[in-house]
């Protein structure tokens, strides 16, 4: 399974799925990280986590943790 | 004309009807109530300000301290009550903020009617992720009206959306906006009355079993799906509905691109560059602040000191006369004069939120704040605490885990906040002004970094053991907007500075003052005259042999007074800490407010100076100060140790009550007051220990 903790600098990706069912997938759904929607990675912080991605036009910040759950497709 | 004329009375009346109401709540009687939602960064406080003008008032919410800010105004000679709702991402209940919001919507609070109207302020660059909030504020079946703001940027970034088509594929009245110029904003009013007036509702056709019929209330649903699988269903289902609409409404663009913020990031969240330049900007803001304050602070000094002695000159000599000139001016004046440090602190702490630099910041730090157990989040509220715990304790509502909240509130007050640099300064001026390491680096502001990294060390070594033991939960999640860069509102930064510092001053004006007097109080009564009998009398009067005349006159009236009495009695406990009696006295007037220290020396040492001569300012009255043995009162040392036990006791009312409200539990008030306390009397007893072991002091 591709997640966006594994995706490179830069690298655009499909969401495929937000798998977990706790406070963590549903605040990430809520800021539209959702099945389907196109997110782009854009950096990652000083000690290589926390990740900065894109998403529906804003930016999103958020651990690698929470960046394993979300299964992505390449573009 | 003649309706301008009535239109403008009737505000007036209004103003005053409200001010009334507001000491004395009783019905309603606004005809409307509107309350404003939007996302954090949408553009809220900028139309509730454009909305509302100066006819607001912070209050807040019963029982808990979310702020509750509302305003007035007259939506065509409908008297219109309307509140702002804290910003938010969705409405379901994980955090306090969002708990606050759907009571308002349900009509659950105190005095408050369920409201018409919804002015959902949208923000058009960022359109889906805003709009979904729109759909959850639809779902309570109150009308909304959207307010699209920011549409003059969005255009810049060639998005092109359809105002006319949003509004009918919402069903719902859309009005572009832009508060800061006033505009739209007439056309928003017009809006937000007809749909009052029309009272229509939209079904949210989005939902999964879209009816749930009128029995069950969207509150229901929303909290009963809240841990289960079909809540996730249900935000997929908002957002396919915002997607169609998106589509049909807004000009295709990709919407990945790189925009101007992600630019200036490539500097200021830089792997490397972005630590050092946070650095420097925390170094820039402290420099600023003690540079720049330097003048102002001198002339309120000054004028402070004219005032007292005017008033000994011009009134008659009594009581009253030392009450005002000895313990309100000095007193309450001790305090106000660090008015222009406290006024820059919130300025730059205003400006580095506006901008959206505070989340880069938390950004930054969050592996390191991880490291100890804390959420990046964390940051914001600790940041605050540096001007002042109770707006930082108050900022932890946004960390959504009650553990992780509670270790970020039991830590707060160990950052040094605005109220201990008046006693830092006053040490530091005392005792090493003018001293110089290696002939560059100031003694003084050395001292100052230390005392701030003394505190910063403190918290990260008690959260360390606080979230292994008795707060100990999961690493808390880490999902945060970084909002676009934004150049701050002059209006909104200046508000908001002004806001605090008048809390500031109210507080020397409420709290200081009171202090004050009882402190003046205590160190005046009993009159020396009138009670002769005491037993420190009997000390006294076998020095008095060596020297007569005012100057022990007033040094004994001080050692006789019921404060004289309080300082001899923990004496004993405060002995191995270096601190003589009379520090004793200021040392428990400062657990009520830390600056209270200040004030307190002030009106003591004042009794111990010599009437005839001109009073000397603080810093020469500590300086010269003299214990009852003759010796020096204040070593360097003890300036030290004074300073260590600031930066590590709970000396504050305004937070302990603050922490009692926020966390809903004396225990934890009571173990965070015990445990700082402790840990003061540790540290500054190693610090005169250990100094005096080498020699110091």
């Amino acid at each position: 399974m591709q997640t966006l903790k594994n995706l490179p600098i830069g690298a655009r990706a499909k969401v495929v799925a937000v798998h977990g069912n706790n406070a963590i997938t549903k605040r990430l759904m809520e800021m539209g990280v959702v099945p389907g929607v196109l997110l782009r990675v854009v950096k990652s912080a000083p000690f290589g986590d926390p990740l900065e991605i894109q998403v529906r036009g804003y930016h999103l910040a958020m651990r690698c943790s929470e960046a394993d759950a979300i299964e992505v497709s390449g573009e | 004309m003649e309706k301008e004329q009535i239109k403008t009375q009737t505000v007036a009346t209004r103003g005053r009807i409200w001010r009334k109401k507001t000491k004395n709540p009783g019905p309603k009687t606004s005809d409307f109530t509107i309350a404003l939602a939007g996302n954090p960064n949408a553009g809220k406080t900028t139309l509730f300000n454009a909305l509302t003008g100066l006819r607001q008032k912070v209050a807040n919410y019963p029982g808990v301290t979310v702020e509750r800010k509302e305003g007035f105004f007259l939506l065509d000679d409908n008297s219109t009550r309307i509140i702002d709702l804290p910003g938010l991402y969705s409405l379901d209940a994980t955090s306090l903020d969002e708990q606050i919001a759907r009571d308002v919507l349900t009509g659950k609070v105190e005095n408050l009617q369920k409201p018409d109207v919804i002015i959902a302020v949208v923000d058009a660059t960022n359109l889906e992720r805003n709009l979904y909030l729109v759909t959850q504020l639809l779902e309570y079946k109150i009308p909304v009206v959207i307010a699209l703001t920011m549409v003059d940027i969005a255009e810049k970034q060639s998005l092109e959306i359809d105002v006319i088509k949003l509004s009918k594929l919402l069903q719902i009245p859309v009005v572009s906006v832009r508060a800061a110029q006033g505009i739209g904003i007439e056309e928003l009013e017009r809006e937000v009355l007809k749909t009052a007036k029309s009272k229509k509702n939209i079904e949210p056709k989005w939902l999964i079993n879209g009816n749930f019929g009128d029995s069950v209330s969207i509150e229901d649903i929303h909290l009963s799906l809240t841990d289960n699988p079909a809540v996730n269903k249900q935000i997929f289902a908002r957002y396919n509905y915002i997607s169609e609409v998106y589509q049909e409404a807004v000009k295709p663009i990709d919407t990945l691109q790189r925009g101007v913020s992600e630019k200036i990031d490539s500097i200021l969240t830089h792997k490397f560059f972005g630590l050092i330049i946070l650095i420097g900007i925390l170094l820039l803001v402290f420099q600023t602040i003690f540079s720049w304050a330097n003048l102002p602070m001198d002339l309120l000094d000054a004028g402070f000191g004219s005032l007292s002695e005017f008033v000994k000159a011009n009134m008659s000599p009594g009581i009253l006369t030392d009450l005002i000139a000895d313990g309100i001016i000095k007193g309450v004046g001790g305090v106000l004069v660090f008015l222009p440090q406290i006024l820059l602190l919130f300025l730059f702490l205003s400006i580095l939120e506006d901008t959206g630099y505070m989340s880069r910041a938390a950004f930054l730090l969050d592996r390191l704040m991880r490291g100890v157990g804390l959420h990046g989040k964390a940051f914001l509220p600790l940041l605050s605490s540096f001007a002042c715990a109770i707006p930082g304790i108050m900022a932890t509502r946004t960390i959504e885990n009650p553990k992780d909240r509670l270790a970020t509130i039991m830590i707060a007050p160990f950052m040094s906040c605005s109220a201990r640099l008046p006693v830092y300064v006053l040490m530091i001026g005392a005792f090493f002004s003018g001293q110089y390491i290696f002939g560059i680096l100031s003694v003084g502001a050395v001292l100052i970094l230390s005392m701030y990294a003394l505190g910063i060390i403190v918290a990260i070594i008690v959260a360390f053991i606080l979230k292994r033991t008795i707060l100990k939960s999961p690493p808390p999640p880490f999902v945060m907007e970084l909002p676009p860069y934004r150049l701050p509102n002059l209006k909104t930064v200046l508000l908001n500075v002004f806001t605090r510092a008048g809390l500031f001053v109210k507080r020397a004006g409420t709290v200081i003052l009171a202090i004050s007097i009882i402190l003046w109080a205590l160190a005046y009564f009993p009159r020396s005259a009138e009670v002769p009998s005491s037993e420190f009398q009997v000390s006294s009067q076998t020095e008095v042999s060596t020297d007569g005349g005012q100057q022990r006159a007033d040094s004994d009236q001080l050692k006789n007074s019921y404060a004289g009495q309080l300082g001899h009695l923990i004496e004993p406990v405060i002995e191995p800490l270096g601190f003589d009696w009379k520090i004793g006295v200021a040392l428990i007037a400062s657990f009520a407010a830390r600056e209270v220290l200040v004030s307190t020396l002030s009106i003591i040492y004042n009794a111990d100076a010599d009437s005839t001569e001109e009073s000397p300012s603080l810093i020469n009255a500590v300086r010269d100060a003299k214990k009852d043995d003759g010796t020096k009162a204040w070593t360097p040392l003890t300036a030290l140790t004074l300073m260590v036990f600031f930066v590590l006791a709970m000396q504050c009312m305004s937070t302990v009550a603050v922490v009692r409200r926020e966390t809903n539990s004396w225990s934890w008030t009571i173990f965070m007051v015990g445990y700082m306390t402790a840990l003061a009397y540790l540290a500054s007893l190693l610090t005169y220990q250990i100094g005096r072991f080498l020699g110091f002091g």
